[in-house]
């Protein structure tokens, strides 16, 4: 942060303290544009829908209830939707972080034949659109019987080449000299990948962790193919499916929006200088 | 040691290899395959139908309007998306008090779902009692019916692709930005160049490979934009703001026209494949020279 950026090259006289004024008052309005639709949300989400329709802007209810969130929770299966969700995104991010680390450990680390051109095979993954390869993904879970189960919702995203590639990332910058003794000692690559650098990869884990967990729960297009069932909805299309069927009840709806919003940004708000490194990392070696 | 080593390797590999080899070999074969029949899932064979598919796509009129529709709401967001994501960067690397807060809160839409911000937008959108219009209307303006018109569908889709995305690619930016060397900067001053000097002469030039990546991602993404038009539009009205995947997910699972289905998915494949190429070629040449 001690950096200057370049527009405050001129800060000392007061023509630029004018524009830093008219800079700082357009990064207020990008921010309240950014917050508004958030707020809102929460102010229709305790509205009776006397006071939604009405012709007046409240973003703070004049007579705010709960009963949206009642109606919300004891009409609709949310708790289910939400569980189907955990399940779902804390399986992938534990199928990916474990995946990235193993795949990873020989691409950063180890001399083999092929390796350079299994590594960007792996990298060629990400290039191909999931549509592509949706159809026949869809035919061989139902060959396995695994529509409507959390193994075909997680197994088919079990490992993503974005994770691979973002902890040898990682792995890369880890001193080779934590490993060098331990090599001439005679241990095993499997032991020291397990003793000597899992301890390091908490804080690239942690990062792919997050980014994980929030991008499969809130993921669409996939659960929306592999599940048919209620009982297995995930949040997403218990949100998609209420909004196709009650076009007007946008207390309720907006009601589980809401509960089904704030667990990311939660999340987001106590693990954010990882979210900040991920962004960095996947952005500038690209 | 050495062929340890590799055994090792590819004891650790074999796990991710069997599944790329399952889920994604396998799927990109099949499907190709598929793309050549008819087989619509619910009868038992499948005829090999050759080219059918891909010469009756050309003729689709519905497929055409989608990939048009596809392409315009590409190139909108990207715009968009280059335009304000700089900008709000370039203000974002500001050393201002609070700036931390201000870049907390621009990311906040990329961690909430397409599904929630659609459905919070139809919301906003409302013509009658949502926010946009009460605040068009305390200026005496009567905004328009939003994704109930033909017209404004599809730009009302922009406008919320926009706002999700736009902070995202913001960090992006600011990542780039900050990874630039102030001593170019500096000197620069010392020769007397002015802000808007070092903008076009060091920041731009700089932040190249971070343009490319943000190009090639927005349009990737873009391309294959699907949550937002399923919640917001179902491709309406009067098929306004259909897009690709859309329609292909409606060949599908609705239709379940798998071959021709299979078909919509290459198309799209070698659009996006074609259109990375041409962007990595165009921006690597301007680089070196």
């Amino acid at each position: 942060m001690k950096r200057p950026g370049m527009l405050r090259t001129r800060t000392g006289d007061d023509h630029s303290r004018l524009m830093l004024l008219v800079l700082q008052a357009i990064l207020v309005a990008a921010a309240v544009i950014t917050l508004l639709p958030y707020v809102w949300m929460v102010s229709s989400s305790f509205k009776s829908n006397a006071d939604i329709i009405s012709a007046s802007i409240r973003l703070i209810p004049a007579h705010p209830i709960l009963d949206n969130y009642v109606t919300a929770l004891t009409r609709e299966p949310v708790l289910r939707a939400i569980l189907n969700s955990v399940v779902m995104a804390g399986g992938e991010t534990l199928a990916v972080v474990l995946t990235s680390i193993f795949t990873a450990y020989p691409f950063a680390r180890l001399h083999f034949r092929g390796r350079d051109t299994v590594f960007m095979l792996v990298l060629g993954a990400m290039m191909i659109p999931s549509q592509v390869t949706m159809i026949p993904t869809f035919m061989l879970m139902k060959w396995l019987g695994w529509i409507d189960t959390y193994q075909g919702l997680i197994v088919p995203r079990a490992v993503t080449p974005l994770g691979i590639f973002l902890m040898r990332q990682f792995l890369l910058t880890l001193p080779r000299e934590l490993e060098e003794a331990a090599l001439i000692d005679g241990c095993g690559r499997l032991r020291i990948l397990l003793q000597i650098c899992l301890p390091h990869l908490g804080p690239a884990a942690a990062t792919l962790a997050i980014f994980t967990f929030t991008a499969s729960w809130n993921e669409f297009f996939w659960p929306l193919i592999v599940v048919q069932s209620q009982e297995m909805q995930t949040i997403q299309m218990l949100i998609a499916a209420l909004k196709q069927a009650e076009a007007a009840d946008w207390g309720v709806i907006m009601a589980i929006i809401t509960l089904s919003v704030f667990p990311t940004l939660l999340i987001y708000l106590v693990l954010q200088r990882y979210f900040v490194k991920g962004v960095a990392m996947s952005g500038i070696k690209g | 040691m050495q062929s340890g080593e590799a055994r090792f390797a590819w004891f650790s590999l074999l796990p991710a290899l069997l599944f790329f080899a399952i889920f994604v070999g396998f799927p990109v074969v099949y499907s190709f395959i598929l793309s050549f029949s008819d087989w619509n899932m619910t009868s038992s064979t499948a005829d090999w139908v050759g080219m059918a598919n891909y010469t009756s796509l050309l003729g689709d009129e519905e497929f055409l309007r989608s990939l048009l529709q596809t392409t315009l709401f590409t190139i909108a967001i990207t715009a968009c998306i280059l335009v304000f994501s700089l900008a709000a960067a370039l203000l974002l690397d500001l050393k201002l008090r609070y700036i931390q807060v201000y870049r907390t809160i621009l990311y906040f839409p990329a961690v909430t779902s397409m599904v929630a911000i659609g459905i919070v937008w139809v919301w906003m959108l409302d013509p009658e009692y949502g926010l946009i219009n009460q605040l068009l209307r305390i200026v005496v303006i009567e905004g328009p019916l939003w994704l109930a018109d033909p017209k404004m569908a599809l730009p009302a889709l922009v406008i919320t692709a926009a706002w999700r995305n736009v902070g995202y690619f913001a960090t992006i930016f600011l990542a780039g930005l900050q990874a630039i060397d102030l001593t170019y900067y500096e000197a620069a001053r010392m020769d007397g160049a002015g802000a808007w000097d070092c903008f076009r002469r060091i920041t731009l030039p700089l932040l190249r490979p971070t343009i490319l990546f943000v190009v090639v991602m927005s349009v990737i993404l873009s391309f294959q934009v699907f949550a937002l038009v399923y919640v917001m539009t179902g491709g309406g009205p009067a098929g306004s703001t259909s897009v690709i995947v859309f329609y292909l997910y409606q060949q599908a699972f609705t239709y379940f026209r798998m071959g021709y289905a299979s078909a919509v998915g290459y198309v799209l494949f070698v659009i996006v494949f074609v259109l990375t190429l041409v962007q990595f070629k165009l921006f690597g040449k301007q680089a070196d020279a």
